[in-house]
Parts: C-alpha cells; structure tokens; sequence
C-alpha cells in the first residue's frame, strides 16, 4: 500500500508562519496546535512533544534553525500528520550548533514505519540549503505547501 | 557493514539521519544496512553493528559501546554526514 504523500500529511491548515513564540515550549505549543487543529492529534500531544525535550533533550534540532517537534506513537496521536510552524522570532532550544529555531515541524506518527517514506522525502526535500532557506524564510502558507508540492511532482 | 542510527524515540529524527546515511554510504562505495534504534534499545542494537550516527546529546547518554559513535550536528545536510562517516570507516568519497 502506497503511504501518503508528504502534500497530504502536511495539508494547507497545518502550516502557520510568524507564529509567536517566547521560548521553546510555546514554539512546540504552536506546531502542536496545528496538529490539533489538522484532527491529526488531541492536546496532550503537546504536552508530550515538550516532556520529549525534557527528557532527551534540545536533539529534536535537527538542522540549523529547524526542529522536528514530536514524541512516540500514543493515544493521544488520532492519525499520523505533520505542522509545519515558521516563527516570528526565533527561539533558544539549548542546542549547541543549530540554535536559534525559526522553524518548528511537528510529526505525530501512529506507529514506527508507516510515515517513513514520507519523512525521507522531507529530508530529501530539506537537505538542499537553498530550499531551506527559501522555505524558511516564506511567509505565506499557500506559499510553502506549493513549494511542497512542486517537489513531490518533480522528485517523483 | 551495519550503520545504527539511533534517536530518543525512533520515529522522527532517525528516520531522518537513515535517509542521509543511506545515501552517504551509497556515495562512499559502502556495502551498508542503516537500521533504527531508540536510545533505550541502541545499547542492545550496537552489538551487531559497525558504527553508531546520533546526535551529541544522545551520544553522551549512549557512552562507550565499542564501536565509533559518530555525532551529527545537521541531520539533513548529506556533506557532513558523508564526510564524518567516511572519516570513522576510513574510506572517503
């Protein structure tokens, strides 16, 4: 069975920009509330994707100014989805070589492997410093999930 | 040769370092199987393996596991995956 394509697990609503955030528990607040608003997860994910922090620590900052905000598989995750949260201000997480975030992703997953092939092609997709960049530094919505898509059809 | 890469909770961010460290391996001409393992079973995982990717802090918790931990700082950026990977099997690009 084919997974869904990363177009679909990130849609439209799931993707905010010039969220405000104080620290590092509001910026996963914000990429939590959209996966919440997105019927992808309840609440107490984010309470979860913070507790991950605690517990491990800032590695969650994968890449210069991006952090992939997400915890394990648990009642709380209702399907497996993405939020993507571009921040107003960027955000100390104590990281210490990719601090500060400006961009917070948010995985809810339903189990171990079913998003994996969506999340490599985001990494594909990640991995070229100028779409970073570009991604980043968007400000509109519409803006990122076409650029999104554009890849998907292109790399496919 | 097996790669471990190894995250808190084995879905996000190792997923993500496989995809990299697949294609690293590629461009280094290694025969390699990248496998996943969250940092409670890496320790148990890192007896059949050849070399550990992880993060720093993870790296510090993980300890000394007999084989090289390679810490990654950019889990996305394929150049420096590549280039500490190869530094740690003795083999470059």
């Amino acid at each position: 069975m084919q997974e869904p394509a990363l177009s679909r697990l990130l849609p439209l609503d799931a993707i905010a920009t010039g969220a405000e955030a104080e620290d590092w528990r509001a910026a996963i607040r914000a990429a939590g509330e959209l996966l919440v608003a997105t019927g992808a997860t309840t609440d107490d994910y984010i309470g979860e994707m913070q507790q991950a922090v605690e517990e491990y620590g800032p590695y969650i900052v994968i890449a210069p100014g991006l952090a992939l905000a997400h915890s394990r598989p648990s009642p709380a995750v209702l399907r497996t989805g993405l939020s993507w949260a571009g921040l107003k201000t960027p955000v100390e997480f104590g990281h210490a070589a990719n601090d500060p975030v400006r961009l917070v992703i948010g995985l809810a997953a339903v189990d171990h492997d079913g998003h994996s092939s969506a999340l490599s092609r985001l990494a594909r997709m990640l991995a070229d410093p100028d779409r970073l960049k570009r991604l980043t530094e968007a400000t509109g919505a519409a803006e990122i999930h076409g650029t999104i898509s554009d890849y998907e059809s292109s790399a496919e | 040769m097996k790669i471990l890469a190894v995250c808190g909770m084995g879905i996000g961010t190792s997923v993500l370092l496989k995809t990299n460290a697949e294609k690293a391996a590629q461009d280094l001409g290694l025969d390699a199987d990248v496998e996943i393992a969250d940092i409670g079973t890496a320790r148990g995982a890192a007896v059949t393996a050849d070399v550990v990717l992880t993060s720093g802090e993870l790296a510090a918790e993980l300890g000394d596991v007999g084989i090289p931990v390679v810490v990654v700082d950019n889990f996305v950026d394929g150049t420096e995956i590549r280039e500490k990977l190869g530094a740690a099997v003795g083999r470059q690009a």
